[in-house]
């Protein structure tokens, strides 16, 4: 995807700007609730015309003022996944389904129904109404319906909204799986930190109306940590699990972690909060925490009463939040060798 | 002595044929201008409204006979179509036409309120899936709002079956021709000894509104299980 956007528009009292270039393959907007990240999706998708600008996708301009050109939503081939669903309750799954795919011009198709209906498991459902469907039904159907229209680039917006947490954790990996088994690049639109980082490795900024830019979505949870919003969470994606006494031990890059909850896929993504971790200066004799991690420290981010370390585990960075304090009774600084207890129960799994 | 009089069975077909030709001629128009008066931003909406639900409103008489001089030998449609050598006073057209402009304002209102309850977010949808406005229209809206339209249709029908001041002023009080049930009920009335029978077109006109709300009801309920 290479996309091109400068565009201004005014709806009442909001005005929303923006002027950005992206390129990949996944690409996140991030911002609060009300700050324009779905006047953006908007105005990409053609569903709301720019006062003015220019977006431009690849080789295709989709929006000029100058040149007086406005390309009609059904000719962008931008595929929308919308916060609701919105799938049309008159139609059976299968013809939801089917409803872009039929409007896709045969040289354009590049996913077979059959195919797309096994990835997302939606076989059992196919002649049903949509009215009953659970939400994670209903999503993965819209997903399905969207990706089946052959899109050049998949708006999310908001995907996983009103989604109980459960589900919304069984949902990403689906739009992981379809966005790299089909090819299909994808602007992932959250307010959660959390999606973001599972879904993309990079995010566009958007606050009050302002496309804000891009950043890294490692650099955006250290920022929003730093502004005091939110709390630093570690996110760990970890091998395959193999039992032992009672727990699960996993491989973190060559660091062996010793867990209490169990999975059975290949890859496990687990969160870890960043106050979770305990730093010694030396190896503790006995302790209840199941990892011992020697540790070196990088770096030390300060804010307030409070500091991130960085810290590199053989391959692996771990994030420690403590207070200043401790940072002088360690005798922390940059090379410092430490080591990092941790629970065997502080992990949670997530995907 | 028979139930109806020959000339009554000729009084039911027309008025059969009258509303159903008023509802089928309504409901295209009827679509657009409730599409234009939900969807529609333009100078003049509120004036459009005002003139739609107008024949609501007024006596049909004021409406058959603002009819007459708009269709009238000199009126400026009459007069257009007296060229083509058409004549619509005292026609089974005419007749249509006053129904159908009596019956529209109750079409609109029905099929306006169904449009308005299918939310755009629907034909957004579908115009991302590749579907163009008239596409998504009939594909995704009509359908949504089917109920809604079959509801004005049939209430249109009911109220075509029983108009009566804005057709015998524009379509005449003619047996066999324009004669419709309420206009030879309107005969009889007025003819001595004629009560026995005027009752018996009122029992006919009271069973096909009955029918009319029995179909409409069983049809809004299937419609509802799908």
């Amino acid at each position: 995807m290479e996309l091109e956007c400068r565009v201004e528009k005014r709806l009442g009292s909001f005005s929303f700007q923006a002027d950005f270039q992206a390129q990949g393959a996944k690409l996140g907007i991030f911002g609060p609730s009300g700050s324009g990240k779905s006047t953006l999706m908007l105005l990409l998708a053609g569903l709301l015309r720019p006062d003015s600008g220019r977006i431009g996708l690849g080789d295709t301009v989709l929006y000029d003022s100058a040149a007086s050109i406005n390309l009609p939503p059904e000719k962008r081939r931008i595929g929308v996944v919308f916060q609701h669903s919105r799938l049309f309750p008159h139609l059976s799954v299968r013809k939801n389904l089917l409803y872009g795919y039929k409007r896709t011009p045969k040289e354009k198709r590049c996913i077979e129904p059959d195919e797309i209906i096994r990835v997302l498991a939606l076989e059992h459902l196919l002649e049903r109404g949509v009215n009953l469907l659970s939400g994670g039904e209903r999503q993965r159907a819209a997903l399905g319906r969207t990706v089946l229209s052959c899109p050049r680039l998949i708006l999310m917006d908001e995907p996983l909204t009103g989604l109980d947490e459960n589900l919304k954790l069984q949902i990403i990996p689906y739009l992981n799986e379809v966005s790299a088994a089909f090819g299909l690049p994808l602007l992932f639109i959250s307010h959660s930190l959390l999606e973001m980082r599972l879904m993309t490795e990079q995010v566009l900024l958007v606050e009050a109306g302002r496309v804000k830019g891009l950043t890294s979505t490692e650099m955006l949870a250290q920022k929003l940590w730093g502004s005091g919003r939110q709390g630093y969470t570690n996110v760990l994606r970890l091998g395959k699990p193999h039992e032992q006494d009672g727990l699960y031990e996993y491989d973190w890059g060559g660091t062996r972690l010793r867990l209490t909850e169990g999975a059975d896929e290949n890859e496990n993504v687990f969160e870890l909060d960043a106050r979770d971790v305990l730093l010694f200066k030396q190896h503790p004799q006995a302790t209840s925490a199941r990892n011992l991690l020697s540790c070196r420290v990088a770096e030390l981010s300060p804010s307030g009463n409070r500091v991130l370390v960085n810290l590199h585990c053989g391959e692996s960075l771990l994030r420690v939040q403590i207070v200043p304090e401790s940072v002088r009774e360690l005798e922390l600084a940059p090379g410092r060798e430490v080591v990092a207890a941790i629970k065997a129960s502080s992990f949670r799994r997530v995907l | 002595m028979n139930f109806l009089q020959p000339g009554d069975l000729d009084a039911i077909l027309l008025s059969l044929k009258v509303a159903t030709a008023a509802t089928l001629v309504a409901t295209p128009v009827g679509l657009a201008v409730s599409w234009l008066l939900v969807h529609g931003r333009f100078p003049g909406k509120t004036l459009l409204e005002g003139v739609v639900n107008l024949p609501l409103v007024l006596p049909p008489v004021v409406v058959g006979y603002l009819l007459l001089l708009l269709f009238g030998k000199n009126g400026w449609i009459g007069s257009l179509l007296l060229g083509f050598n058409i004549q619509i006073i005292f026609t089974l057209t005419g007749a249509v036409i006053a129904s159908a402009v009596v019956g529209f304002p109750l079409l609109v209102r029905s099929i306006r309120l169904g449009m308005e309850s299918v939310s755009s977010d629907y034909q957004h949808a579908a115009r991302t899936l590749g579907a163009g406005a008239w596409d998504a229209f009939f594909t995704i809206t009509l359908p949504l709002s089917a109920r809604a339209v079959f509801a004005g249709m049939t209430l249109m029908f009911a109220r075509s079956l029983g108009e009566f001041g804005a057709t015998i002023i524009l379509a005449g009080n003619i047996p066999g021709r324009t004669q419709t049930i309420p206009l030879a009920i309107y005969d009889y009335t007025s003819t001595p000894g004629g009560d026995r029978m005027a009752l018996s077109l009122c029992l006919v006109s009271i069973v096909l509104s009955f029918v009319v709300l029995l179909i409409s009801n069983a049809a809004g309920k299937s419609m509802e299980q799908r």
